[in-house]
């Protein structure tokens, strides 16, 4: 029967299949961080259970840890004991821990492909909603809760339904300025935040192929912004070659079977879908939210949009809820909206790939004098590279602070958060009310949006910049 | 986790949409490491800043189902939603769409989700808005939500009922079949990576 690559991921994990249960999924990596795990651990202790595969199991510190001082101890005392509490089970239950200041410390979801732990085929589970960034491997990669980051911890396996297909097929040529993050806000703002429910969403088609690696994880990684299980798309030459050389990817006839298996994760020719999406990559623009979820979004030429334009009182009243939190009347041309802080980082924007693009339209030019903007890399490792591009003295020249790596203010578990009322343009993945700060609204952008952004003080499009900067 | 049979309660009307995780309780109460007292932070921005939300009616206080706009519980993975609307007294969540992740985790933790056509739910918001007192009934067993004189039937999978009606942990279910993952690990390809340091 043929199938898709998401069917082919899951049945080759399936340890166990039996009529009116879930199937037992086995899962190749567990990634854990200090917020979601503490509880699970202490579940384990509490039925004297031990952590089946720590050989599969990797933990970093990401959502706590502050992005200056980083090698001084965290101020904030209950920030403090979660990570505390992270090294305590790390070490009692033998699991390999990047601490704050290690080499390969990071954004859960930037360290595994990195290092090379995230590789086609894999099934792979974290207690973070945006783990369907790995995804962009050909892996089945997804969300959990502490109950089921428990169950893994004690069983590495999840009972699992077999989630339904849906296919967003991307052709054509993204116009200049045109990235992967106006790519995926663009589909959830057809299909909305619950449209993917249910589903597995394979990305395809011309455009995608086109696609760094990077630039897939972006898209992968806000496939639960569309309500999605996961999102994935198929392993090519370009997944090869970012994996190889990596220090966990396959070496020598490993690597040689290894892309022999990776080869076949493709979706067979008559493999049926349960819903399909068609997007036209040229007819995009960059991409803007104006409301307190994802799928709030339009086109940077649009206008705020009026409720009464809304004829269904639900989303009428959503509308309306959106814009007297979001501080807009509407009508106001979106170009229009004036930023406080531009936040470039986070596992949807953090990579090196996403620095370079913003650096460039920094360089030799100053931010806007009343806009402060952070630049908060993905990991230790991609601070480093981007170091050693010299992209931290464009950034920092430019006026933006140059920041440590971690999750930081796209949710501000962190000191790096919005004030009550202020407004950002933010490469993250959650315009939710208070997301970054209680009382702060948030707009989703693109990285180079974001450094345009950051140029003039209002939302703007690089293609904008000529006329509206001088160098 | 508690078994779940019935529960007979008064409702929480929400009338809002994409009611989504960090709403339910924002980040900053993420960082403790108990697994109780998050009915400090449920709703907390909302509790806070708008006198008149749902649970701030002096008649919703002891409201123990909440009754929600379509996609409740979107984004963040964090079991804590569930946890804190548990701690604040809630055992069963109404609503036309759940995120898939919310509503997994709610069954792992014992809070009942039931899905209701929209059409459902807009009419138990019209009853109870009439009359707070209005008690309404959500029976596992005969999977059905009742309240007045009228009575609805809801979907829920069998296994997931069972398990619920049992107040089954799944990781003891899962370790009677623990030959079977032994079996399938002695399978995996040689080429898998492992997550020890590369010495």
């Amino acid at each position: 029967m043929p199938k898709t690559l998401a069917e082919k991921v899951y049945d080759a994990h399936v340890v166990r299949s039996a009529a009116g249960e879930p199937d037992l999924l086995y899962i190749d990596l567990h990634l854990v961080h200090e917020v979601t795990s503490p509880q699970a651990f202490d579940g384990l202790r509490a039925a004297g259970r031990t952590v089946r595969r720590p050989d599969l199991t990797m933990a970093t510190e990401d959502h706590n840890v502050p992005t200056l001082d980083i090698l001084a101890p965290i101020a904030d005392p209950v920030s403090r004991a979660q990570i505390e509490a992270l090294r305590k089970n790390a070490a009692e239950f033998g699991i390999r821990l990047a601490p704050m200041g290690d080499r390969d410390q990071g954004i859960v979801h930037v360290i595994g492909p990195q290092l090379g732990l995230t590789q086609p085929g894999m099934t792979i589970v974290c207690g973070d909603s945006h783990t369907s960034t790995h995804g962009a491997f050909g892996a089945l990669a997804f969300g959990i809760g502490t109950s089921e980051v428990e169950h893994v911890l004690a069983t590495q396996t999840l009972p699992q339904y077999r989630p339904k297909q849906m296919a967003v097929t991307v052709d054509g040529e993204l116009p200049p300025g045109v990235s992967a993050k106006d790519v995926i806000l663009a589909v959830i703002a057809q299909i909305g935040t619950g449209g993917g429910q249910g589903h597995v969403i394979e990305y395809r088609g011309s455009a995608i192929e086109k696609l760094s690696m990077e630039a897939r994880m972006t898209i992968c990684n806000m496939s639960i912004e569309a309500g999605a299980k996961a999102g994935l798309i198929a392993p090519d030459q370009t997944t090869f070659d970012f994996l190889q050389g990596r220090p966990h990817a396959p070496q020598g006839a490993d690597w040689d079977a290894a892309v022999e298996y990776w080869s076949t994760l493709r979706t067979d020719e008559d493999a049926v879908f349960d819903r399909e999406v068609h997007i036209d990559a040229s007819a995009l623009t960059p991409f803007v939210t104006w409301g307190t979820n994802p799928g709030q979004g339009l086109p940077i030429d649009g206008t705020v949009p009026d409720p009464a334009d809304f004829a269904d009182e639900g989303e009428r009243r959503d509308v309306e809820q959106a814009l007297a939190y979001m501080g807009l009347a509407p009508g106001t041309p979106l170009r229009e909206i004036e930023v406080d802080t531009v936040f470039l980082g986070s596992c949807t924007n953090g990579r090196i790939e996403d620095l370079r693009v913003a650096a460039e339209l920094l360089r030799g030019k100053h931010i806007d004098p009343d806009t402060r903007m952070l630049v908060v890399p993905g990991s230790v490792a991609v601070k480093a590279q981007a170091e050693a591009e010299g992209l931290d003295r464009v950034f920092l020249e430019a006026g933006a602070e140059w920041r440590g790596a971690g999750c930081s203010m796209c949710l501000g578990m962190n000191p790096d958060q919005l004030k009550p009322g202020e407004r950002s343009a933010s490469t993250s993945n959650r315009n939710f009310q208070g997301r970054q700060g209680k009382g702060g609204r948030t707009h989703l952008v693109s990285p180079s949006v974001a450094a345009a952004t950051a140029l003039t003080g209002k939302l703007t499009a690089p293609a904008d910049l000529k006329d509206t900067v001088t160098v | 986790m508690d078994a779940f049979t019935t529960h007979t309660g008064t409702c929480a009307p929400l009338r809002r949409s994409n009611v989504d995780t960090d709403q339910i309780i924002p980040a900053e109460y993420l960082k403790r490491i108990t697994r109780s007292g998050f009915e400090d932070g449920l709703f907390k921005a909302w509790r806070t800043n708008e006198p008149d939300f749902v649970l701030n009616r002096p008649e919703c206080v002891t409201a123990s189902v909440l009754v929600a706009g379509p996609d409740f519980g979107t984004g963040s993975s964090r079991e804590h939603a569930v946890w804190a609307l548990m701690d604040g007294g809630f055992r069963v969540v109404i609503s036309s769409r759940f995120a898939d992740i919310f509503r997994n985790n709610s069954t792992k933790a014992g809070l009942l989700t039931v899905l209701l056509p929209q059409a459902d739910v807009e009419a138990l918001w019209d009853a109870v808005e009439a009359d707070p007192t209005t008690e309404v009934t959500v029976d596992l067993k005969a999977k059905q939500v009742s309240y007045g004189d009228v009575t609805v039937p809801f979907e829920i999978d069998e296994y997931t009922r069972w398990r619920l009606l049992e107040g089954l942990d799944d990781v003891g279910l899962t370790e009677r079949n623990l030959p079977d993952i032994e079996a399938f690990e002695a399978t995996r390809p040689s080429f898998l990576p492992k997550a020890l340091p590369v010495v």
